[in-house]
């Protein structure tokens, strides 16, 4: 499922009114009464598990162990030399890499395509959207079964049309690519109703410019006006495909439990769950933890820089 | 001459069209494929899947036999009872906690407020997976593990709604705010009958943000739910999907297509509020 990623700011309140706050007069204490249950959750559920997970991540913590000595740093050392963690961030790079220029540039095509038509463009939005909206874990079923080696419809499919057979799930080859294509398939929809609102928002004036300057070509439009406009607007579904792509769970639980062979398919988030509570060695699922958070703050980090550009504009 | 380059123009614009219409399809057809096997395998008979050949329609009658098994075999009415009590009772805790929150930001001046919001914000991008080990070690400790509690808990608090809720409230006047406060209506007076009504669209959209996430969530479940009684939708299917050899495809599907349908066909009925909801992370 898509993302509880950063929201987008809606466009500054344009209207600011003398700074003449009504609530200025208000105690301070009616204030904190509103906010204070908020603040006590976002101590107990956020900051405090935040502290506790890099404070675990120099520990040898394991649950259910009596003792819990402070290593240092050990737990990162050992990381870095351990191959399959390393296997494991690869493969979950290797599986960004394939869902995010993919769901990107599917997600622009079907925006361009359906908006550029005269009727139909609800029906179309709907369709494409609608495995946005399914389980993806019940969805997750029914691809491990459609893309089956030898009993699944796809494969019948193909050698019905004389073509060979490809079993994604049990080749450590094409694993990765079988996940990424269930990924895609579920994003594609979710990044064209991005554009969708990016393509919306485009003055119809710049188009009727273009064609005043003898721009009759629909691709040179599209390259000229659509596509310089929309930048930072792929920018922005660029991250947060990247961040959706990144934290890759349900479907590698659920299809391949990090298989074919040894860890094929591992990927970050999967590693470290099975280390925290499966093996419930903490600390060390702790530091893996804290390299996750690090890479994530980095793409929420570019996602504000963008955002701001993006006001500006 | 010109009259002939409209025409041409024209043309060109409906062969475009067509061409659209054309492409559109085909992607239509690849993306509605996967439902459609879900559906129409939950309708054929077993000797069916195991032939070497694909047929688009069941060639034997089923009815609707593998969806009684399912309804008989598996707790599914379980898993949906606890996936409408837990996203619900997330929801709920949401609201309450942060439509105050979201108030006190938007509309007073108090110490701390800048803080607050800051955290808030830094917040918004931690997803659950950071804080998961110490909230379970947390859970664990006093003995809730494997309860509705454990399942709800760390979604209690939905920073994202204070955001987004804090945006609406903004925008709410002030002079009708100050007016009701003349009137002698105490500040929660105000605030849950009178601006909150105005912003029913944004509290809509972020709930069905909430419901499907939550509906959805996996991860989380997996974690702390150990008991059958108390799993939800998606552990339900994965768990039984694992231990119930995988012969069964009518079954598995006919729950697969069980637990989906609630979500999909609220979307059917309300797809402008679901693509706001869910798009809303992306869009503002």
């Amino acid at each position: 499922m898509p993302a509880d990623i950063a929201a987008f700011p809606g466009p500054a309140p344009v209207a600011v009114s003398p700074r003449r706050r009504h609530g200025a007069q208000i105690p301070g204490w009616v204030s904190w009464s509103l906010a204070g249950p908020s603040v006590v959750l976002l101590v107990l559920l956020m900051l405090l598990p935040i502290a506790a997970i890099v404070l675990l991540s120099f520990t040898d913590y394991r649950f259910g162990a009596l003792e819990v000595s402070f290593v240092g740093l050990d737990n990162y050392v050992d990381l870095n030399s351990d191959r399959a963690f390393w296997r494991a961030l690869g493969n979950t790079f290797t599986y960004v890499a394939m869902v995010v220029p993919a769901s990107v540039f599917l997600g622009l095509l079907l925006a361009v395509l359906i908006n550029g038509l005269t009727r139909g463009r609800k029906i179309y939005q709907l369709i494409f959207f609608l495995p946005v909206t399914a389980t993806l874990v019940a969805m997750a079923t029914v691809w491990k079964y459609l893309l089956h080696g030898t009993i699944g419809p796809f494969n019948l499919l193909l050698k019905s049309w004389g073509l060979p057979a490809i079993d994604f799930f049990s080749d450590p080859d094409l694993v990765l690519g079988g996940l990424a294509l269930i990924n895609i398939w579920s994003l594609a929809g979710f990044n064209m109703v991005l554009f969708i609102a990016g393509l919306t928002a485009i003055p119809e004036e710049l188009y009727d410019a273009a064609s005043v300057d003898g721009m009759e070509n629909p691709l040179d439009r599209f390259f000229s006006v659509t596509l310089p406009l929309l930048g930072p607007t792929t920018m922005f579904v660029i991250i947060t495909s990247t961040i959706t792509a990144f934290k890759v769970f349900d479907t590698v639980a659920v299809i391949t439990r990090g298989g074919p062979r040894r860890g094929a398919s591992d990927v970050l988030l999967y590693t470290t769950y099975l280390e925290g509570f499966t093996y419930f060695r903490m600390g060390s699922a702790a530091a893996m933890t804290v390299v996750f958070l690090a890479i994530i703050m980095i793409f929420a980090f570019l996602q504000a820089r963008v955002l701001d550009r993006k006001v500006h504009y | 001459m010109s009259k002939t380059r409209q025409a041409g123009a024209g043309m060109r614009y409906t062969l475009g069209q067509f061409a659209s219409h054309a492409f559109l399809l085909a992607l239509a057809f690849i993306f509605m494929f996967p439902f459609y096997v879900m559906l129409v395998t939950s309708f054929r008979a077993p000797q069916e899947l195991f032939t070497p050949e694909f047929n688009w329609l069941p060639q034997v009658f089923t009815g609707a036999h593998y969806y009684i098994e399912s309804l008989t075999a598996t707790p599914v009415l379980t898993f949906m009872k606890n996936g409408v009590i837990i996203s619900l009772g997330i929801l709920l805790v949401q609201l309450l906690t942060a439509i105050p929150c979201a108030y006190a930001l938007a509309k007073f001046e108090f110490r701390g407020r800048k803080l607050l919001f800051a955290i808030v914000i830094f917040a918004l991008t931690v997803p659950i997976q950071v804080p998961a080990l110490p909230l379970f070690l947390g859970l664990n400790a006093i003995g809730a593990l494997d309860t509705y509690f454990a399942a709800m808990m760390p979604f209690f608090l939905s920073v994202f709604a204070i955001f987004l809720f804090r945006q609406s409230f903004k925008s709410y006047p002030d002079e009708i705010i100050h007016a009701a406060r003349l009137d002698g209506m105490s500040e929660w007076a105000i605030l849950w009958t009178i601006v909150v009504p105005g912003s029913v669209p944004a509290i809509a959209a972020f709930s069905v943000f909430s419901l499907t996430s939550h509906w959805n969530d996996l991860y989380w479940p997996m974690i702390v739910i150990r008991s059958n009684e108390l799993m939800t939708p998606p552990l339900g299917l994965a768990y039984f999907a694992d231990s119930e050899s995988g012969e069964n495809y009518g079954a598995l599907m006919a729950t697969a297509t069980i637990l989906t349908a609630p979500l999909m066909l609220a979307f059917l009925f309300a797809q402008r509020q679901f693509i706001r909801g869910i798009t809303m992370t992306g869009v503002k």
